[in-house]
């Protein structure tokens, strides 16, 4: 299905035939890759829908924009945003991206990936890239399982939850990757679900133009696989059971006990456990120096003893 | 990154082979290094993270030789001629990577300071027991081109070419040292700036509406849109089609694969390099390569010098192993020796290239010192018994 041609269901007699809509993203959408891998409910591409509307209010030129993903349902996005694109291998497309940036300081990278590939083989690239502050936005599609191998268990599924590799319940515990991200050094940090398309792209746009390592957690339905193994259903049903159990971070609205807003970088309590509050928003803006930043400071004071010498 | 003047060292040094290599892939145009330190590779790290920062370079130790890897392929794809220099184990790491960069057909240079395995093995001491890892070490069928150094000059020679090579065919080029030639300390003459030539990959020739990031013409080599040239690029580990979409069926697997495989193998010109000595008349041929072709010229010699009649074939690229220039070489002789610093990896290309036409007599180590020149000698008096096959 080519974005003009989006079925909606309505069938016009042929007099009445409309001219073909556009889709609004057709610009930044590349229409030879469609239709998309993503099953129906899936929130990847409210998600990549988002993140391309916030790159576009945030004025990032589209040759300058590089996006680096790895393996999995949600590293697919690099097939379809027409950009300079690259789907490198599991877990490794944060040292890839680092390259990039590194060897072209111009261009603005991001990295796409999923839950798998970003914490559980890519871990320790993660850590490292944040530890650096890496000039780098990653965003991480957490579905809680890996969707494209048919829903097996990984580093964010909640204890308890049901996978085709914990038919019995998940024994182990989830990493909780805000909490994560703030530890390891990363200067923003923030999770919204695909139900908050508004405040995802908003948050996409004010990350774009934040300088340092930078990391969006968007949580985002799985229904034939996560959603089917929990009693979720379908795509519409996980948005309803977000719309259920969200809470604001450091909104009026007030969080769910025990979880109180402890200010920057503190996220006790943010934990995602099933049929739980799930806290949302943006838990960390802070600025230090980037790893260039750092490099160049050395460089120029290397230089500057010389000459002094 | 923008190189700086006057960033290449010239004249005549006295420097470990590990720091030639390192000075020949900044006289070679690389400015970037991603690495994490090993023995003994770690002296390329420590020359490149001296030498780079003052010469518009990057440098970056990374977690791990996958990062490592990783960062080199990504430095390249956007623009920068990249490198990273481990060891054995660093270099298992690195083969799922690798294999991106055959698929993606991105130029870079990855050195293995090759020491005792397998696993941890000898850290400190000689091996040349990963040849067949650089040949097959990643999943899938690919064509690797790989240089061996016999000595620091030509460890600085062979990576500047490396590069060059990597470039022109669009490829990861490895050059194969090994800890003795890493370690040794020798005289180097490097030329003055611009005086070598590199090649440059090919940028496109076409306009971003007209690009097909895998057209090949008739050297079967794509031009190379880089990253922020505005040319939208898509780059996938996925089996691809021309423009690089993915395409996961058996039709666009044999328009891709053997078309890879071939843009190496076709272009020997490109890269093939050996040293033959005293081939004419030979009785027997010694092929060796890396710091063990350092011994067999020794031997060679040292028959000569009692009258037996032996010949030398070193080949400067093993892979793919330079196979009509060694039947050339081996036209006289009907015995040939093979010795290496592991139980015989290249003899069994050498024994495939021979078959039915020598017979092939293997000098093996287990690793932990160089095979001598002695060791050699006496098997090329033992070839001799050996009855020929032909």
């Amino acid at each position: 299905m080519t974005p003009d041609t989006v079925d909606d269901g309505a069938r016009p007699v042929e007099a009445e035939r409309a001219p073909p809509r556009r889709h609004p993203l057709e610009s930044v959408l590349r229409s030879d890759a469609l239709p998309h891998i993503w099953c129906p409910g899936c929130g990847i591409g409210v998600a990549l829908g988002a993140f391309l509307q916030g790159l576009e209010r945030a004025g990032i030129p589209q040759e300058k924009r590089v996006i680096v993903s790895g393996i999995g349902c949600s590293s697919r996005v690099v097939y379809y945003a027409k950009t300079d694109a690259y789907h490198t291998t599991h877990g490794r497309a944060i040292p890839f991206a680092t390259g990039v940036k590194l060897a072209n300081p111009s261009l603005h990278v991001t990295v796409f990936a999923g839950d798998g590939d970003l914490f559980a083989i890519g871990g320790n690239h993660f850590i490292h890239a944040a530890r650096r502050n890496m000039d780098l936005l990653v965003v991480c599609i957490n579905n809680f399982n890996y969707g494209m191998t048919g829903g097996q268990a990984g580093p964010t599924t909640p204890h308890d939850a049901r996978t085709t590799t914990t038919p019995n319940g998940n024994f182990e515990v989830p990493f909780n990757l805000p909490q994560l991200a703030a530890a390891v050094g990363a200067v923003y940090v923030a999770r919204w679900t695909t139900l908050d398309v508004r405040r995802l792209r908003d948050c996409f746009a004010e990350a774009a133009v934040k300088q340092g390592f930078r990391f969006i957690e968007v949580l985002a339905p799985c229904p034939v696989s996560f959603g089917k193994n929990n009693d979720i259903g379908s795509g519409l049903d996980e948005m309803d059971y977000y719309r259920g159990l969200e809470h604001i971070w450091g909104s009026a609205g007030g969080l769910p006990a025990p979880v109180e807003w402890r200010g920057n970088g503190d996220l006790t309590g943010t934990d995602i456990s099933l049929h739980r509050p799930i806290v949302v928003g943006k838990f960390v803006d802070r600025a230090r120096p980037t790893f260039s930043d750092n490099y160049a400071a050395v460089i120029a004071k290397t230089r500057a003893e010389k000459k002094g010498a | 990154m923008s190189a700086e003047k006057g960033t290449v060292l010239t004249g005549s040094h006295f420097m470990l082979g590990d720091q030639a290599c390192a000075e020949g892939a900044i006289y070679a145009g690389c400015r970037f290094f991603a690495g994490y330190p090993i023995t003994p590779a770690t002296e390329i790290a420590e020359r490149m993270a001296e030498r780079l920062p003052g010469i518009g370079g990057q440098y970056i130790q990374m977690e791990d030789e996958i990062g490592s890897i990783a960062a080199v392929l990504g430095a390249s794809v956007a623009g920068a001629r990249a490198m990273t220099a481990t060891s054995g184990p660093g270099f298992s790491l690195m083969q799922e990577n690798l294999g991106l960069g055959f698929m993606m057909e991105v130029p870079c240079v990855v050195v293995d300071v090759q020491r005792g395995g397998p696993s941890t093995g000898l850290p400190t001491s000689v091996g040349q027991q990963d040849m067949m890892q650089a040949r097959f070490g990643s999943h899938g069928d690919y064509a690797s081109i790989a240089y061996s150094p016999s000595s620091p000059q030509e460890a600085f020679d062979l990576t500047l070419e490396a590069f060059g090579s990597a470039e022109r065919l669009r490829t990861p080029v490895l050059v194969m040292m090994d800890e003795v030639v890493g370690h040794m300390r020798e005289r180097v003459v490097i030329p003055q700036e611009g005086q070598r030539t590199i090649s440059s990959r090919r940028l496109p020739s076409v306009a971003p509406s007209e690009y097909r990031p895998y057209r090949v013409g008739e050297d079967l080599v794509p031009e190379m849109a880089l990253a922020g040239g505005g040319f939208s690029v898509r780059m996938t580990g996925l089996t691809h089609d021309e423009s690089g979409r993915a395409v996961t069926n058996p039709t666009a697997q044999a328009a891709l694969l053997p078309r890879l495989l071939r843009k190496v193998l076709e272009n020997r010109a490109v890269y093939e390099r050996y040293e033959v000595r005293h081939v004419e008349d030979a009785e027997v041929l010694v092929v060796a390569y890396g710091i063990t072709g350092r011994a067999a010229i020794g031997a060679v010699e040292m028959a000569r010098a009692k009258g037996m009649r032996a010949g030398l074939f070193r080949p400067q690229t093993v892979w793919p192993f330079p196979g009509d220039a060694l039947l050339r070489a081996a036209r006289s002789a009907r015995r040939i020796v093979v010795a290496e610093i592991n139980m015989g990896q290249v003899a069994l290309e050498v024994e495939r290239l021979l078959a039915g036409k020598c017979s092939v007599v293997r000098v093996t180590s287990p690793g932990g010192t160089v095979i001598s020149p002695e060791r050699i000698l006496e098997a090329c008096g033992r070839a001799r018994e050996v009855p020929a096959r032909r």
